[in-house]
């Protein structure tokens, strides 16, 4: 992927969603069609994403506070994430080059100079009163992820992923009154936001699954939903796609897990399509509502009335960024290939089917074991497939261990596959191996020699060998038949070959005379 | 001189989170007005084409490594707050937001 | 002469000689403060022990054969903007009454390790915005030359501090003029560095685009002493320069012939008082006695200086001052409140003096909707044009000369009522703020009894060569050796 470098310019503002003052453009408000009108038109969903991801650096955004999740409460705090008088922020080189990596991901543009921004505003989890973001020079943008939704191509437009700071969190009481603690404040925060170009639900979802496994692969954050380390916030509306006429604008807070984003997704569609449907005007407004998961429902939050005035301005005690080409273009050349792609190359090159690939593909670490082991491995990818997401898989899972802290290699893997494709071992007994080789660290041949499981015992594999002997070699056959006891030997000895020497010698002069006698 | 109308000194004053009072509303609508006329001075300037300055040294580029520092003790961290609950910053009742 | 008259290098030598001990420094400078202090009321907070025990050890230091460095047993007062560590830091505000913070601002770091013991936290305007100290909410500290009188501001205390004797050298601030014109409304010199040239990690902030801390002190040779310790790159700090620091005392050579010196004459206009004018011109004439190639030179855009900096300041003061809202640190309204937001403004409405009100809200419109690009991006669009001038001038100039103060220090009270008047005294120094520059001043004479000062502007990073030139003048003239009678 070649790095493409924008000329400085002012990129595009967010037309939806919480980075609006009133100095940006503000989406008109048009008035609201009448019922009659309605019938007539084909109301098509408008969705936004806003997605906030927590990058996975050590320390802080601004200072050298650890980002450790759940630590105790305000122990991971000093003078510049506390916002004490006089501190000031020092940004972490490596958060920057997340961004500028999600970029080269998502086929975003990198700002050849950009600059932070002060978002002004109060809360009790601000320990500034003011947020460190980045406003009309966002680091990254113009990008897409493209989608294949039922069946159906969908590219979702990025409109701008830029770097800011994490606020702290606030606890609230029974009593009324709240806690706060700073130790998520200053953690860096990557912001991605869409163009409003999710017309459905399942869209939202397929979106949220895709970025989160790019995220994951391309190892800039866990992005998991549940610790808060990605979140989504949807806008909503509904527009005439023939005169261009749209619903005020709806955005959903509370929403996490990428499936709770779906379903409110679909239910906020639903409600204003009913709304408009049924002339209930007074309840199209630009507003924020709230998931109520338990009822599966959004719920009124807030009226805005006017657009929040954020008061955006240069932040004085940051210089402006101008990353360094051969630096981005370093960071672009090394972004590894993303799982949708390695999905469908997993398909081509090694003739998987669509489920084994995505499966495998859902993680970067699987992918990587699954990969290592079929070039070192010469029979069909499918059996590497199939021991990947089958033992492999329940065995770490088993051990709650870590995919790239596996004991077993893919080189360890293939080693295993090769015994049974060699017949030394049977698939059977290659599970026994296997575990043995999770328990141990040992080799697949190791184990096997050290434990004798090379010679070939399973009499029902033996006989099956013997009687393929028998019948490839009617002479010899008749002749021991006939009193020559010599022939035997002949026979036992196409056996071996035929097993390499695995097989127990014993057992099958055994069955050879039980066979022939 | 123009004084600044009551309405914009109380929406500054909302977006400024100070209480104020009602002599000291009307000491702001003259003060700012007397200060804004002076600054409408600026208007006439053609600054077409020219860049603002908010960064009046040119640097660029000033990183920190992704180094772990020291953190403060949890003790210092809440030693200046007006109300404390097990470690934890209190504060009243939260409109959501 | 007693000890406490004496200059910072001068008590440099008789350390380093033997011939007095950092302690006896320190008992000197704060006998001194016991019996002045109660007339010129220049400190919030005194840290007597804490000054004595570093003196202690540098006298042990030295009695083990170290060396420490030349500032080592000099006492300095510290200007109440800048953090120490676990000492009351209130920026003359009651926002910020009783708070200590739990760490050294990066100067005061390194005032420490260069073993300068610390006297105590010196008066200010609240939150360094005022030309007088009248506007500290403690205490309203006095001009030691006519004790009617204000010491300038905002660095006032730290200013009236070092006049008085009750510190060798203190520590300052300087948005606006906050060293420069207290240094001359006092009769001392004083340094703006450059932007960047001295971390502001630890100086809360006023306006940080233009904030710099810098010395104040009885002569330039003093101050150039301070930049030693104070210069340099500071990891903390993302604005700090990473440019070369050279020895600034060892660029004392008093040698300026051949230097050339611009008089900006949008600054010697009609609003400097025609004593303080002469005052400065025959100091002009000095520096041509001395060798220097003077002429006149025209900077208009300097003219739109203070609507420029009354915006841009009080824009970024806006900002600065929003965390004080009562849950993590200092002042919390007592009164019932409904919310959170009321507790915020309640705490903050009662904390914040009249003046920081008045500036957080002109600094709030500017950034609002619908009035950004007029006031706020207009301002910092003009500020580009300022600087433009001075980079013209310094084409063919290597310093710029002016006065520091339009006036004399003016009668306590007599301005207080007077927002737009009291501003207009920092009119020859708003500029080299805006411009990012150094600036340096200088006793240069005296007008209706009490000190004038002088305006010496370089070239950024320059503070070497103004240092110079102030040396140079102190070499040939004695005004900076002159001491109130107190």
């Amino acid at each position: 992927m070649a790095p493409t470098h924008g000329a400085v310019r002012r990129a595009r503002l967010p037309v939806a969603g919480r980075l609006r003052s009133s100095r940006m453009p503000v989406i008109e408000q048009l008035p609201i069609p009448s019922p009659s009108q309605v019938m007539l038109m084909a109301l098509e969903p408008l969705v936004g994403l806003e997605v906030h991801v927590q990058l996975a650096t050590d320390s802080k955004m601004f200072c050298g506070c650890s980002t450790q999740f759940g630590a105790q409460p305000n122990s991971n705090v000093c003078p510049t994430c506390l916002g004490l008088p006089g501190s000031l922020p020092v940004p972490n080189r490596r958060a920057v080059e997340y961004v500028i990596r999600t970029a080269a991901a998502l086929g975003c543009t990198v700002a050849k100079r950009c600059r932070f921004a002060r978002k002004n505003y109060f809360y009790p989890d601000l320990p500034k009163n003011f947020q460190v973001s980045q406003y009309d020079e966002p680091l990254s943008f113009d990008g897409h992820i493209d989608l294949n939704v039922n069946g159906d191509e969908v590219r979702i437009r990025i409109r701008r992923a830029h770097l800011e700071e994490d606020t702290g969190k606030n606890l609230h009481l029974a009593s009324g009154s709240s806690l706060v603690e700073y130790n998520r404040c200053g953690i860096p925060l990557m912001e991605i936001v869409t163009e409003p170009d999710f017309t459905t639900a399942e869209q939202c979802r397929e979106y949220l699954t895709q970025l989160r496994l790019i995220l994951r692969a391309i190892g800039v954050s866990n992005a998991n939903m549940e610790e808060g380390a990605m979140r989504a916030e949807p806008t909503v509306n509904l527009r005439d796609p023939e005169t261009g006429e749209a619903t005020p604008m709806v955005e959903i807070k509370n929403l996490n897990s990428i499936r709770s984003v779906y379903e409110a997704v679909r239910y906020e569609i639903e409600r204003q399509r009913q709304a408009v449907a049924e002339g209930r005007e007074d309840e199209l407004f630009q507003q924020t509502r709230r998931w109520d998961e338990a009822n599966g429902a959004t719920a009124l939050m807030r009226r805005k009335e006017t657009s929040d005035d954020y008061m955006y301005f240069p932040e004085p005690d940051l210089v402006p960024l101008e990353p360094d080409p051969a630096w981005v273009e370093e960071i672009y050349a090394s972004c590894p290939e993303l799982p949708a792609a390695r999905c469908d190359r997993f398909q081509e090159q090694y003739g998987l089917p669509e489920y084994d690939a995505r499966v495998l593909t859902e993680s970067r670490e699987v992918a990587d074991l699954f990969e290592a082991t079929c070039e070192r491995f010469e029979g069909a990818a499918k059996i590497v497939s199939n021991w990947v997401m089958g033992d492999v898989m329940s065995l770490l899972n088993e051990a709650e261990v870590a995919v790239a802290d596996s004991p077993v290699t893919g080189e360890g893997l293939a080693e295993l596959l090769a015994l049974i494709e060699e017949s030394v071992i049977s698939g059977k007994i290659a599970k026994d191996v296997l575990a043995k080789m999770f328990e141990t660290g040992k080799g697949a041949r190791e184990i096997v020699e050290e434990e004798g499981l090379g010679q070939i015992s399973d009499t029902g594999e033996l006989e099956a060998i013997i009687d393929q002997v028998i019948a490839d070699n009617p002479g010899p056959a008749e002749d021991f038949r006939g009193g020559k006891d010599k022939a035997i030997g002949f026979l036992i000895g196409q056996v071996m070959k035929a097993t390499k020497g695995q097989a127990n010698p014993g057992l099958v002069n055994e069955i050879m005379r039980e066979k022939l006698g | 001189m123009p004084d600044v109308s009551r309405e914009v000194v109380e929406h500054v004053a909302m977006l400024a989170r100070l209480a104020l009072t009602e002599d000291e509303i009307q000491r702001l609508q003259k003060e700012l007005g007397r200060i804004l006329e002076h600054a409408d001075k600026l208007q006439a300037i053609d600054v077409e084409g020219v860049e603002a300055t908010s960064h009046v040294i040119p640097m660029t580029n000033v990183f920190r490594e992704d180094e772990l520092g020291e953190s403060l003790d949890v003790d210092e961290v809440v030693a200046n707050a007006p109300d404390v609950a097990d470690k934890f910053f209190r504060v009243p009742r939260i409109v959501e937001d | 002469m007693k000890l406490h008259e004496l200059t910072a290098h001068e008590l440099s030598e008789r350390l380093a000689s033997g011939e007095v001990s950092a302690v006896e420094v320190a008992e000197a400078i704060f006998a001194r403060i016991e019996e002045v202090e109660g007339q010129v009321d220049a400190f919030l907070a005194l840290t007597r022990d804490q000054a004595l025990e570093q003196a202690r050890q540098v006298d042990d230091r030295r009695a083990g054969g170290e060396k420490p460095g030349a500032l080592a047993g000099v006492p300095i007062g510290i200007k109440d903007v800048l953090c120490t560590k676990g000492v009351l830091t209130t920026c003359g505000s009651r926002i910020l009454e009783g708070f200590r913070p739990p760490y050294d601002a990066t100067v005061v770091r390194r005032c420490r390790d260069a073993g300068m013991p610390m006297l105590g936290k010196t008066n200010m305007d609240e939150f360094a915005m005022g030309s007088s100290t009248e506007n500290s909410a403690y205490k309203v500290t006095r001009n030691p030359w006519d004790l009617d009188r204000v010491p300038g501001g905002s660095s006032g205390g730290s200013a009236a501090a070092v006049a008085a004797g009750e510190a060798p050298v203190a520590l300052g601030s300087d948005t606006g003029g906050s060293i420069r014109q207290p240094a001359a409304l006092c009769g001392i010199s004083g340094l703006k560095p450059t932007y960047g040239r001295v971390s502001r990690y630890g100086l809360v902030a006023y306006a940080s685009s233009l904030d710099q801390v810098g010395p104040l002190a009885r002569d330039v040779r003093d101050c150039a002493l301070v930049m030693n310790v104070l210069a340099g790159r500071d990891p903390h700090d993302a604005t700090s320069a990473d440019i070369p620091v050279p020895d600034y005392v060892a660029g004392l050579t008093g040698d300026v012939s051949g230097l050339r010196a611009g008089v900006p004459r949008e600054l010697m206009g009609e609003g400097i008082e025609p004593e303080v004018k002469a005052v400065v011109e025959a100091a002009i004439g000095q520096l041509a006695e001395l060798g220097m190639a003077v002429e006149e030179v025209e900077m208009p855009n300097l003219d739109y200086s203070l609507p420029v900096y009354y915006l841009v300041a009080p824009a970024e003061a806006a900002s600065n001052l929003a965390r004080y809202d009562g849950v993590r640190y200092g002042h919390r309204t007592e009164e019932e409140v409904a919310d959170v937001y009321d507790l915020f403004a309640k705490s903050r409405g009662e904390g914040f003096g009249p003046e920081v009100r008045l500036r957080i809200m002109l600094g709030t419109f500017a950034l609002s909707a619908g009035y950004y690009d007029a006031y706020y991006l207009k301002a910092q669009r003009v500020r580009t044009l300022i600087k433009q001038d001075f980079d013209a001038a310094f084409a063919d100039h290597d310093v710029l000369i002016s006065p520091t103060s339009p006036t004399v220090a003016f009668g306590i009270g007599e301005k207080a009522d007077d927002p737009l008047q009291m501003k207009l005294a920092d009119i020859c120094t708003i500029p080299v703020n805006l411009a990012g520059i150094p600036a340096l001043s200088i006793p240069c004479g005296m007008a209706e009894g009490l000190p004038v000062g002088l305006q010496i502007m370089g070239r950024p990073f320059e503070e070497d060569l103004i240092l110079r030139v102030g040396d140079a003048y102190q070499q040939a003239t004695d005004w900076h050796a002159k001491r109130p009678a107190l």
